[in-house]
């Protein structure tokens, strides 16, 4: 005689992840969620897919379907578990992901991580398990439930009104263009079973085929919150249920779908190394840089967009190649209100403590409040250098040398108005004696690799430097 | 091999120096330059990287990705925080280790994009639901969030616990030169973790025991390792005066403009000397015994209102210690902190 029936060999032979009662499930009598463990396991054990498989368990029913797969598995916060399949996925490529969700956790808490997982179109199968209740937690509402239906959250029953209306989520994702597979099939009696059988096959399949997302709804019948006989609960589904939540196959590409590779490499350094750019420069210049103190501190200041934050960081690049400490700022907080924007550069010959800069040794201002504003912290012995193509009238109260330089009309006279900065680069490394003309011209080169931007950027800085020796 | 960038790239860049697999994250300021820059380097490398849908969601596929035994980062600012501390205790219960960023901001709601340190309570005490603990680095320099980056995917696989990295707007945003190359990483071996084959398949991840005394065994086990944390993952950096007449702390930025004050107020004549915790969990309480004498007034700054001072008064019990700080998105300025010392200096003296 042939055995038409056994457990199948991807269900463990003792439930030894339970804590107690581990030849038993934990499952109600009548429940569905043993019917759809039974075929899971043993279409898996058919496609020979059981080592492959990683269960990502939800927060409800389901919670512990780990205790029954042998498989490796890990249990997720309420909601998640399509957001913790995505990592799972992603990490091991080679995975059957299963992610087994229930309504409350996929279609309320966690709808929208379902969505986004299915919109990826990861490479996972979803089941969701829709008995239309909460079942672990005692019976409330779900998003799923039916109108007028009783649940401990609706003792008068669900209203529209209160309550919205049922969702309908395989119909949802079947919306989605990236999801292969998207059907809702029962359990709740052997027409249904093998149909199921069939779909659940097909969606593990996909799976090992790597042909991306599959959602499964499985309406499942829920006795004890239904205060039902198991055998009225199953035709409940025939006669109610399903009236809500037709049966059908309502997206399937499997056959025009290819496989996605996601890769996941560990590399070593030197590819890291290449893709960041670095590049084994030859010693620098161990001289350091000759300036007016040990520690100099600089504000640029101007409206957004005339380039005072790259100021700064050419600088500070500039300076950190002459092997010195240096720091860079962008402005924050109420002073970028207003359309001013500053960066402070603290250049170093020791490490730096503080990179805020209070009372600049040289401050370019490239507008006017940022001169007012700025101008009085420079202290006696400091520079201030303005931009006298847009500012007519200087503070009163500044108290150290002001140099009038008119950077946006030598900009504009070299072909760009934008290349200002550049222009105010040349003009304060010459009056601070800390770079030579042909180290501006280098490190410009280096910079902007387009000829033409080359060109411009290089007058622009000829032209301040002219300007510092002229003033 | 220097490179000159701000502190959410060198984030990034400590991650793949560690060998980092994966990054999951979700916009928003003052921490989208780390996402920017993993998705700009981690795609080419083969790497993985997903904006993900919700701060929740980017926790969540953070713990997938650890649970399947991959070095794993995200990162966020306080309001994003919030949303990940479930999460966080999820991770913490299963002991998974990986690495997360706080870039904090103003607070508390939507506060500001400014520089602050009121993340302190949240990210050290905890946060999430739960008897847990985290480890902290708090770094005070580009340089050193590259360095403790790395540290923290180490110390993550070696505690199989999350490791945040604390900075702040100004950290985050402002730019120094770190000094890159190749360095050596203690990847741990995972035999817990998930896999697609035959042998992992008795692995199971999980944060739930339903029977009480497993429960109350696995939190005991939490605890064992936290004490051994605490044993020896705390430290400080100590600078200044050998007999200081006066200590002041502060961690991150906060502590590196303490720095300053301590060479401005020698220029003064005052013997000053900085406690600047770089774990504040473990918080190094012992450095606090050790360094400040009966009677010597300490002066704690933070970008809070009284957070971090919680921890040093703590440590140094039956001790005044003085608040000072500023909030809002606004730093002091060294000419402020040298003002507070030199006062809280006189007030002790007056006593």
């Amino acid at each position: 005689m042939s055995k038409v029936f056994e457990k199948s060999p991807a269900f463990f032979d003792t439930f030894e992840r339970k804590p107690s009662m581990q030849k038993t499930t934990h499952y109600c009598p009548g429940c569905g969620h043993g019917i759809i463990g039974k075929i899971i396991a043993d279409q898996l054990a058919e496609l020979g897919l059981q080592d492959q498989a990683i269960f990502v368990g939800p927060v409800g029913c389901g919670v512990f379907i780990y205790y029954y797969f042998e498989s490796s598995a890990v249990s997720s916060a309420h909601g998640r578990a399509s957001a913790v399949a995505t990592g799972v996925s992603r990490a091991n490529p080679d995975a059957v992901t299963i992610s087994y969700q229930g309504d409350g956790d996929l279609a309320a808490i966690g709808t929208s991580n379902a969505i986004h997982a299915a919109n990826r179109g990861e490479n996972m199968i979803v089941f969701f398990v829709n008995n239309n209740i909460y079942g672990m937690t005692g019976g409330q509402l779900a998003p799923t439930t039916l109108i007028d239906q009783v649940a401990t959250t609706a003792p008068y029953g669900r209203s529209i009104k209160n309550d919205g209306f049922p969702l309908r989520m395989a119909e949802m994702m079947a919306g989605l263009e990236a999801p292969t597979l998207v059907a809702r099939v029962g359990v709740n009696n052997p027409r249904n079973i093998r149909q199921a059988t069939k779909v659940i096959k097909k969606g593990l399949e996909i799976q090992r085929d790597k042909k991306g997302y599959a959602f499964i709804e499985i309406l499942s019948q829920c006795p004890t919150n239904w205060k039902k006989e198991p055998k009225e609960a199953c035709e409940w589904i025939d006669e109610v249920v399903s009236k809500q939540y037709p049966f059908g196959v309502f997206k399937d590409l499997t056959e025009e779908r290819e496989a996605v590779e996601r890769p996941c490499k560990r590399v070593e350094f030197a590819e890291v190394a290449k893709q960041l750019g670095l590049v084994e420069t030859a010693a620098s210049d161990s001289k350091q840089l000759e300036m007016a103190h040990d520690e100099m501190h600089f504000k640029f200041a101007g409206f957004g967009g005339q380039g005072v934050l790259s100021l700064g960081m050419m600088l500070a690049q500039m300076s950190m190649q002459r092997n010195m400490e240096v720091t860079w700022l962008p402005s924050y907080g109420p002073e970028v209100r207003g359309g001013v924007a500053n960066s402070s550069v603290v250049v170093s010959k020791t490490p730096i403590g503080t990179p805020v800069v209070d009372n600049p040794n040289v401050l370019v201002a490239l507008n006017r409040p940022s001169l007012e504003k700025f101008g009085p912290l420079v202290p006696e012995d400091g520079l201030i250098v303005y931009n006298s193509s847009l500012i007519d009238q200087i503070p009163a109260d500044l108290k150290c040398k002001v140099y009038a330089l008119p950077a946006t009309d030598l900009a504009s006279t070299v072909g760009t108005v934008k290349a200002a900065n550049v222009v105010v680069l040349g003009f304060i490394a010459r009056k601070t004696g800390m770079f030579e003309l042909a180290d501006l011209e280098v490190f410009l080169c280096e910079t902007f690799k387009k000829p033409a931007l080359q060109e411009v950027n290089l007058k622009a800085v000829n032209a301040g430097w002219q300007a510092a020796g002229n003033l | 091999m220097k490179k000159l960038v701000k502190g959410n790239e060198a984030v990034v860049i400590g991650a793949l120096v560690a060998g980092c697999d994966a990054y999951y994250g979700y916009p928003i300021t003052p921490a989208s330059e780390i996402a920017h820059a993993a998705s700009e380097y981690f795609l080419p490398l083969g790497k993985v990287f997903v904006q993900a849908e919700c701060e929740i969601g980017a926790i969540n596929m953070v713990f997938g990705s650890s649970s399947s035994g991959q070095r794993v980062l995200t990162a966020s600012s306080g309001p994003g925080i919030s949303l990940k501390m479930e999460g966080i205790s999820y991770l913490a219960g299963a002991q998974l280790p990986c690495v997360i960023v706080n870039v904090q901001r103003v607070g508390p709601g939507l506060g500001n994009i400014g520089p602050e340190q009121s993340d302190y309570f949240q990210v050290v005490k905890g946060g999430g639901h739960g008897d847990y603990r985290n480890i902290v680095l708090a770094p005070a320099s580009v340089e050193e969030t590259y360095r403790m980056t790395i540290e923290a995917f180490d110390l993550a696989d070696k505690w199989r616990t999350p490791v945040f990295l604390l900075t702040d707007a100004t950290l985050g945003q402002m730019m120094e030169p770190i000094d890159i190359c190749e360095e050596p990483t203690q990847r741990a071996d995972k035999p817990w973790a998930l896999d697609a084959k035959a042998s992992s398949n008795d692995n199971l991840v999980t944060s739930i025991y339903l029977d009480f005394d497993d429960m109350e065994s696995h939190i005991g086990g939490l605890h064992e390792k936290y004490r051994q944390i605490t044993e020896t993952e705390a430290r400080a950096d100590v600078y200044g005066a050998a007999v200081p007449e006066i200590v002041l702390t502060g961690y991150g930025i906060t502590g590196r403009m303490l720095h300053s004050a301590v060479d401005e107020l020698e220029k003064r004549g005052i013997a000053a000397t900085l406690i600047r915790p770089q774990t504040l969990w473990p918080f190094p309480s012992k450095v606090y015994q050790d360094t400040v004498k009966p009677g010597v007034p300490v002066l704690s700054v933070e970008l809070s209102r009284g957070q971090f001072i919680e921890d040093v008064r703590l440590s140094l019990p039956g001790h005044q210690v003085k608040w000072f700080g500023r909030v809002g998105g606004n730093l002091p300025e060294l000419g402020e902190l040298v003002e507070q010392a030199e006062k809280c200096l006189e007030e002790a003296s007056n006593v």
